[in-house]
């Protein structure tokens, strides 16, 4: 026999016991993420050269200045560089990746013979770190050694693709390999997507006479909003976190033509020694991607309850 | 709602069908180019690469530079090759990725069928921690791993992927049980069935197929983590990725891309090794779940 | 809870000093040399240290010419984890050492007699305020040129001593469609070439003012632009496929014979060594046009950081073991570059090697050695990578020499 404060222990644990068990990360979560997103803030106001440097006697060897790290940003036309790049990077991946990860998931869903061959070849890119594979792709487009060169070596003398040594092509190449990282990803989660689709209301539709066209437009592609909405978030994650990719094919080059805000935060806090520019960049980089991301967590979320 | 829905009600032609191929194999072309830079690459002689020709089939087909990058290439002052740092590797991923994976799927079972007030928002936030770039966390968290004990130890490296793996882990269990019925939840809890026991006995029998899409994702992305593997790691403990970064970089000093391009797909091959096996339960998951609102 | 809250102060306020994590016995060093010859020849310190029981743990990480092992180097020091010894160089030095982080080895120095042995120019980044803090391990001098010799005899080309005869051969390279000058396009190499250009255009005094004194008047002067002028000129004769190309890419077109020049800085040698060329037979080594009595440089040295206020004997030893001639003339035979000091027999070096330890010694008597903008070794990183900007830019036709000069004045400013 259980005595009667025993059972009443039990129960308000179970009451309890789900907010225990988030509690761990939830406080991981404040400190190492938000914690530390207003350590980035504050550093932000400060003129921190190598590091936010405390003397043996406990005194800082920095000082607030409010917002010049700021103002100086903005002056720099390295940081609109940056920035024009990543609107054009982020914006072509995204839609590029989704179009050819939903193309290559509909092709795939047809019955095809050879898709369990097919599929890892699709997906394998991203599995492979980009400290590498950027300088395959660095080669491959090498008009001296690469894709040009062979063209031309086949017959096509006039074939010419110098992208990358363009300082205003440059930047499509970067998208050109980061599609092809994550573009099979995308298309894994669009085929998911597909084979979950109720096949009764796509005869019924057939019945009626729908093409396959209409049938695609009109039912099947509006049933994978979930799955554009996961994709997104995903997509957007990648672009702005890419860095290994610029180092490892373009260095930022040619000049500067290929600088993502990833980049240029970097290179501030770690190679320039200025670090309160670099900490005044991250923090509009997350404001940005708080604008963004915000208001789709929101419509996301509130539908879900 | 599984993998035998193959049977679509899509219909087409012949033409079309040799179209549908033709474009399939176009774009496998196109996936499997730069291994194929890197592959052909990574069994020529160094001069061949050099003078030329990176695209060619080696002339001298050799398998030295696999054996140099694995046991005698110079990775720090002693020429150990990649292999000792390959454990190194896997000590730090396996548990990581088993931490994260059980909080995200007990994060997923609270948010989604013990649900309070606010659980939305707090889900909310974890969520936004996936999107904090890794460059602004570095200094602090060095600050945090010290005062901790953990700087230049592998439970250090551990807890840094725990914490930056929940947010993905929670994001898929959550979706995941969110279209698992609350109705056998709430009759478990009838019979009295506590907290843990429906976890143990009703979720998580069903919940493979997620929890591989899990494990795919926090091991690619940990394993391949290089500036926390850098930072965080003693030398002799440091991943295999800053072993090949060691390897490949390098400013003043010979370039032996044939070696390079060897030692980057043996570090790849625990991740290509998980996308191949785990690949079709890979779809198979996202399917059953993660990619439903 | 006093314990506890210093602790926590000390933790918070992101800096703590080095508590040994590393082992009494032994040195912990950072560095990122890692490439075959390199780590090799370091192996030789290690085997020295060993010798006398002093345990190696090795920290190695490469990337970006010792950028990612800085980046390392800030975390590991925020976590009170200070590696023993961290290879680095000029700018960086100075500023570590300006920040107390650094060991005082004024005794060693003292007992080997630093002082006398080794360039003032090199001292002023191995000293702060009068401290010895670091161990210099090699002189790399940037302003060479590497050439083919077979490319430069079939075109009746000798060893071009001034601008204009540098003008003249190339010109004559073009006419018979070899690629005149070999160049990788990366920021980093722009801003070699500049350095030398910089150099030969105005003259030891001008580049001091512009790049050392970053006087305002000379980076905005004629003499500036007509540098900017020069660089056009190299950029209109490499080839088309330059830009992001690799260093020694570029060398393996002179080796190759595609391609007649490549400047760049000494450790280019190797690269020829390694494909099995002899100097002064298949290649030539000789300083940019104009820059004959002068030496740009840059020297990698290892930062001894404090380890709570004593210098421990294994620090001690592995300070001194840097400096001995036997490893400095072992290990800069096979790095390409000379000794850090200048009583080093030459004996071991190659023909270029031999001509680089001279023209050291014979620049530092006169007054004509200075540290290399483009090597972090005139002015620090923050107005480094500003000038960089602008050359890189200019060089890849984003601004023309009279823009160029505008913005060099504008980034430096900013950035200081």
């Amino acid at each position: 026999m259980q005595s009667k404060s025993e059972v009443d222990f039990r129960s308000r644990l179970q009451i309890w016991l789900p907010k225990i068990v988030l509690s761990p990360s939830l406080a991981l979560v404040f400190v190492f993420v938000y914690g530390f997103i207003l350590f980035t803030v504050y550093v932000s106001f400060t003129d921190s050269r190598i590091l936010p440097f405390v003397d043996k006697n406990g005194d800082p060897t920095f000082s607030l200045i409010g917002f010049t790290n700021y103002e100086k940003l903005f002056s720099l036309s390295h940081w609109e560089i940056s920035l024009t790049n990543m609107a054009v990077f982020a914006g072509l991946y995204i839609v590029i990746c989704s179009a050819i990860g939903l193309l290559l998931a509909i092709f795939l869903d047809q019955k095809i013979r050879g898709e369990g061959l097919l599929r890892p070849l699709y997906l394998y890119p991203m599995a492979l770190s980009f400290i590498v594979t950027g300088t395959a792709w660095k080669w491959f487009l090498d008009p001296a050694i690469g894709l040009e060169n062979i063209m031309q070596s086949w017959g096509w003398v006039s074939f010419s693709f110098d992208w990358i040594k363009s300082r205003d092509f440059a930047i499509y190449t970067v998208v050109l390999a980061a599609v092809w990282q994550s573009s099979g990803f995308v298309m894994a989660m669009f085929l998911a997507g597909l084979r979950g689709i109720d096949n009764e209301i796509l005869k019924a539709a057939q019945m009626d006479g729908a093409s396959n066209w209409n049938l695609y437009r009109r039912i099947i592609i509006p049933q994978l909003r979930p799955a554009f909405l996961s994709a997104f978030v995903i997509l957007a994650h990648l672009a702005i976190k890419t860095f290994d990719l610029v180092i490892a094919m373009t260095g930022g080059g040619p000049g500067r033509a290929t600088e993502l805000p990833a980049t240029f935060m970097y290179s501030y806090t770690f190679s320039r020694n200025q670090m309160g520019i670099g900490a005044a960049s991250a923090v509009i980089m997350l404001m940005t991607i708080a604008a963004i991301m915000i208001p789709y967590l929101y419509s996301e979320l509130k539908e879900k309850t | 709602m599984s993998v035998a829905t193959q049977d679509t009600a899509i219909r087409t032609g012949r033409i079309a069908r040799a179209m549908i191929y033709l474009v399939l194999v176009l774009f496998a072309l196109f996936y499997v180019l730069p291994l194929y830079v890197m592959a052909v690459n990574s069994v020529k002689p160094l001069s061949e690469i050099t003078g030329g020709g990176m695209m060619a089939l080696p002339e001298v087909w050799t398998i030295e530079p696999w054996l140099k990058a694995w046991s005698t290439a110079q990775i720090g002052v002693e020429p150990t090759g990649l292999r000792p740092y390959f454990w190194n590797s896997i000590s730090m991923v396996v548990p990581a990725v088993a931490i994260s994976t059980v909080l995200g799927a007990l994060n997923g079972y609270v948010l989604t069928k013990w649900r309070f007030r606010w659980d939305t928002i707090l889900f909310g936030l974890m969520l936004f921690a996936c999107f904090i770039p890794f460059q602004i966390v570095l200094i602090p968290m060095a600050a945090v791993l010290g005062f901790l004990g953990l700087a230049g130890s592998t439970s250090g490296l551990v807890l840094v992927h725990v914490v930056y793996g929940i947010g993905f882990s929670t994001l898929y269990f959550r979706n995941y049980y969110a279209v698992f019925p609350t109705e056998l939840v709430r009759a478990a809890q009838i019979d009295g069935a506590g907290f843990f026991q429906i976890f143990w006995r009703i979720l998580l029998p069903s919940s493979g197929p997620i929890s591989v899409v899990c494990i795919i994702w926090q091991f690619t992305n940990i394993w391949n983590d290089f500036l926390f593997g850098a930072s965080f790691a003693s030398g002799d403990g440091a991943p295999m990725t800053v072993a090949l970064n060691n390897l490949v970089q390098s400013s003043t000093g010979v370039k032996e891309y044939n070696v390079h391009f060897a030692g980057a797909i043996l570090a790849a091959l625990p991740t290509l090794l998980v996308y191949i096996v785990a690949g079709r339960y890979f779809v198979r998951g996202l399917m059953a779940g993660s990619v439903k609102g | 809870m006093n314990t506890f809250g210093k602790r926590l102060k000390l933790s918070t306020a992101i800096f703590a000093l080095s508590v040994g994590a590393v082992q009494a016995a032994d040195v912990e060093v950072l560095h990122w040399w890692t490439s075959g010859g390199e780590a090799a020849a370091l192996n030789v310190l290690k085997q020295d240290l060993e010798s006398q029981d002093i345990g190696w743990q090795d920290m190695p990480v490469a990337g970006g010419g010792g950028e990612q092992a800085m980046t390392v180097l800030r975390a590991r020091v925020t976590a009170g984890d200070a590696p023993t010894a961290v290879q680095m160089l000029g700018f960086d030095i100075l500023d570590w050492g300006n920040q107390g982080a650094l060991a005082n080895l004024n005794d060693v120095a003292a007992q080997e007699g630093w002082d006398a042995v080794v360039p003032d120019a090199l001292k002023a980044f191995a000293k702060v305020d009068g401290k010895w803090v670091s161990a210099p391990v090699n002189v790399h001098s940037t302003n060479w040129v590497w050439a083919n010799k077979s490319v430069l005899d079939a075109n009746g080309i000798a060893v071009p001593k001034t601008w204009d005869e540098f003008v003249a051969a190339v010109e004559k390279l073009n006419a018979a469609g070899v690629t005149p000058i070999a160049h990788g396009g990366q920021a980093w190499q722009d801003a070699t070439v500049f350095d030398a250009v910089a150099m030969s255009t105005g003259g030891p005094e001008f580049y001091k003012a512009a790049f050392i004194d970053l006087d305002e008047e000379a980076l905005g002067s004629d003499t500036m632009k007509e540098a900017f002028d020069r660089m056009s000129f190299i950029r209109a004769n490499v080839d088309d496929n330059f830009s992001g190309r690799d260093w020694n890419l570029a060398t393996a077109m002179v080796i190759n014979g595609e391609a007649g020049f490549q400047m760049m800085g000494d450790w280019a040698k190797g690269e020829f060594l390694n494909a099995g060329k002899v100097p002064g037979e298949d290649f030539l080594c000789f300083r940019f046009p104009d820059t004959a009595n002068q030496v740009t440089f840059n020297a990698d040295q290892f930062a001894m950081f404090d380890q709570g206020g004593v210098v421990s004997a294994e620090q001690a030893a592995l300070a001194s073991a840097i400096l001995s001639p036997s490893f400095q003339s072992a290990f800069n035979v096979v790095k390409g570059s000379v000794p850090a000091r200048t009583d080093v027999s030459d004996e071991a070096f190659d023909a270029c090697g031999k001509a680089g330890m001279k023209d050291l010694a014979a620049a530092a008597a006169s007054n004509n050695l200075f540290g290399s903008m483009a090597h972090g070794h005139a002015n620090p990183a923050s107005v480094k990578n500003a000038i960089y900007d602008v050359v890189t830019a200019h060089f890849n036709g984003e601004y023309d020499s009279a823009t160029a000069v505008e913005e060099l004045v504008d980034a430096v400013s900013i950035a200081q």
